[in-house]
């Protein structure tokens, strides 16, 4: 059986300051696979992705790069790594090909390897027009382009994408997201943190939460989806209303004068809140999902855990 | 890393940052010069000749080495501290921890471009001596290695200052507070023997003193102190200075959470 690309066992970490980050994680990534973790602000992601990529010490457990113990081989498990921070962390003073063509000297790629795939890269990613210019030049997409075109460099097995499309406008994240699906194709694994749950959804296959330094969940999305009891439409009415309509079967809350919030369990029809909707007088000129799905999915998650826990239930933030 | 790609990775980070100090040239390569030229102007033509010679020597050839010692000291020190910490400060020094870079290899390529940049205002402020003075080498071979080795001994001290520098003001107390009054107290302008004894004891503790004292033999064959002293202590200091550095690197100090 292949090794997985990453095979994380009781990862702990506890900062300086006593906060403990991580508190025992188990997390198998198999070869190949298109893989997202999230969770809510503090919750451990980048503890965990930074120990990964040897940015963070860890307290304890292990961690393995394709079957790579990082504590004994560091340095090897580093050539299948790619990592994509989610902050700026390049020199903004220097040339767009000098950063790429820098960090392929810093893994002992020969100029004349790294010269053709950085052009590669670079094309690839819209910005062979800009490899000559400052990297400070460059709008907040084409930096997060620059990194993910750092990061893949070297021909790594497993990039890390933490939060590579925050801050960018939907028309270029959606043209990063058929980018990562071509390289996930190809065979590159993928594992993607994002507050953009859409993000998730429509690209990873495998999915963990992580909450308070815990895994939560650990499935596919697949899976998760179908655990999905309850769906939320923001239904938008022709009339001002005071007060919510009572449908039998059904719950439904006043958002403001013109818009109900629906609530639609697993096996109901929406065919029947309408017609009573209907029957009451209530006239409906559009709909939507409140959430999507698996943002509705994780919200109850975390706030699932955080209940258990006895913890105050913490706003999770999601953006769609 | 095999033995290719780490010399790969080591002249990717020495040109990396010998680039850095040459886009910036005014502001790293042209203020020593003026500087310096200020020196052999005031200290040296105006001053100097109403000094009269030191050690038998004129003034102004006498305190040809030590400007040129403390030119390379200062730069040495100063690209290494700036540099660094700019990378720990833009988050830079991820790009190098993330890779298989050893950390000797990440010490010694900026060790290497600092010390390079010592070398380069040190070969200008000598170019520039030559308008003011006729300068001969006693002594090539200790000329070259004590100037080569303080440029490095200075590049390490600067990069362990930004190690556990937090913030700009962290990587300026030690060129000000420390580099500057040793280098001015290590003999520069005159010989420690014009000092009362105890001062002169005193003097002996300043580890700058023997690296001008040493250069200076070099280029004009007179010292304060022994030079084969002075050259086993530099290197001595290198060592030292080097494993303590490779030390907090393996550490993560200042750079890992």
């Amino acid at each position: 059986m292949a090794e997985p690309a990453l095979s994380i066992r009781g990862l702990t970490k506890v900062y300086g300051n006593g906060f403990h980050a991580l508190k025992g994680i188990d997390l198998d990534v198999a070869e190949g696979d298109f893989f997202a973790l999230l969770g809510p602000n503090g919750a451990g992601k980048s503890s965990t992705l930074g120990v990964v990529s040897s940015l963070v010490q860890k307290t304890g457990g292990s961690v393995r790069v394709f079957g790579i113990d990082i504590d004994r081989d560091f340095a090897k498990a580093k050539y299948h790594l790619g990592v994509v921070p989610q902050e700026f962390n390049f020199n903004q003073f220097e040339k767009v090909e000098d950063i790429v063509l820098t960090q392929a000297g810093y893994y002992g790629m020969p100029m004349r390897e790294a010269k053709p795939r950085a052009e590669q890269l670079l094309r690839d990613l819209g910005l062979w027009d800009k490899r000559k210019g400052s990297a400070r030049m460059l709008s907040g997409g084409m930096k997060r382009r620059l990194m993910i075109a750092r990061a893949l460099i070297h021909r790594p097995r497993l990039l890390i994408l933490d939060e590579p499309t925050a801050g960018v406008d939907i028309e270029l994240r959606r043209s990063m997201w058929e980018f990562m699906k071509r390289i996930n194709r190809e065979g590159t694994t993928i594992i993607l943190t994002t507050h953009y749950l859409e993000e998730a959804e429509s690209l990873c296959r495998n999915i963990a939460i992580i909450n308070h330094g815990d895994i939560v969940q650990n499935t596919s999305v697949r899976d998760l989806l179908a655990q999905l009891n309850t769906e939320t439409f923001l239904l938008d009415l022709a009339h001002p209303v005071e007060t919510a309509p009572t449908l039998e079967g059904f719950s439904v809350e006043r958002v403001d004068a013109t818009q109900l919030a629906l609530s639609v369990a697993r096996g109901q029809r929406l065919n029947d809140a309408f017609a009573q909707l209907s029957a009451q007088g209530f006239e409906i000129v559009s709909m939507r999902n409140r959430a999507n799905r698996l943002e509705e999915m994780f919200v109850s998650m975390v706030e699932h855990a955080n209940a258990e826990s006895g913890r105050s239930t913490d706003k999770v933030e999601v953006r769609s | 890393m095999n033995a290719w790609q780490t010399w790969i990775a080591l002249w990717t980070l020495v040109t990396k940052e010998v680039r850095r100090y040459m886009r910036i040239w005014p502001q790293t390569l042209l203020p020593p010069s003026i500087t310096m030229t200020m020196y052999f102007i005031i200290f040296g033509n105006l001053i100097g000749s109403r000094i009269g010679p030191m050690d038998d020597i004129d003034y102004i050839d006498y305190i040809v080495p030590g400007l040129i010692m403390m030119a390379v000291i200062t730069n040495s020190y100063s690209n290494v501290a700036s540099s660094f910490f700019s990378n720990k400060f833009q988050r830079s020094v991820e790009e190098m921890m993330v890779s298989p870079m050893p950390n000797w290899v990440i010490l010694s390529g900026f060790v290497v471009g600092g010390a390079s940049r010592g070398l380069a205002v040190g070969l200008i402020v000598t170019v520039v001596s030559m308008f003011f003075t006729d300068l001969s080498i006693h002594h090539p071979l200790v000329t070259i290695a004590v100037v080569i080795m303080t440029a490095l001994l200075f590049s390490i001290g600067g990069f362990i200052n930004a190690l556990v520098a937090n913030k700009f003001d962290d990587i300026s107390i030690v060129p000000i507070f420390v580099l500057t009054p040793l280098t001015y107290l290590g003999g520069v302008f005159y010989s420690i023997h014009m000092l009362p004894n105890f001062w002169q004891g005193v003097s002996m503790i300043n580890p700058i003193l023997y690296m001008v004292n040493a250069f200076r033999y070099g280029i004009l064959g007179v010292s304060d102190i022994p030079v084969g002293g002075a050259l086993v202590a530099i290197a001595v200091f290198i060592v030292v200075f080097f494993m303590a550095g490779l030390w907090m690197l393996d550490r993560g100090k200042g750079i890992r959470s």
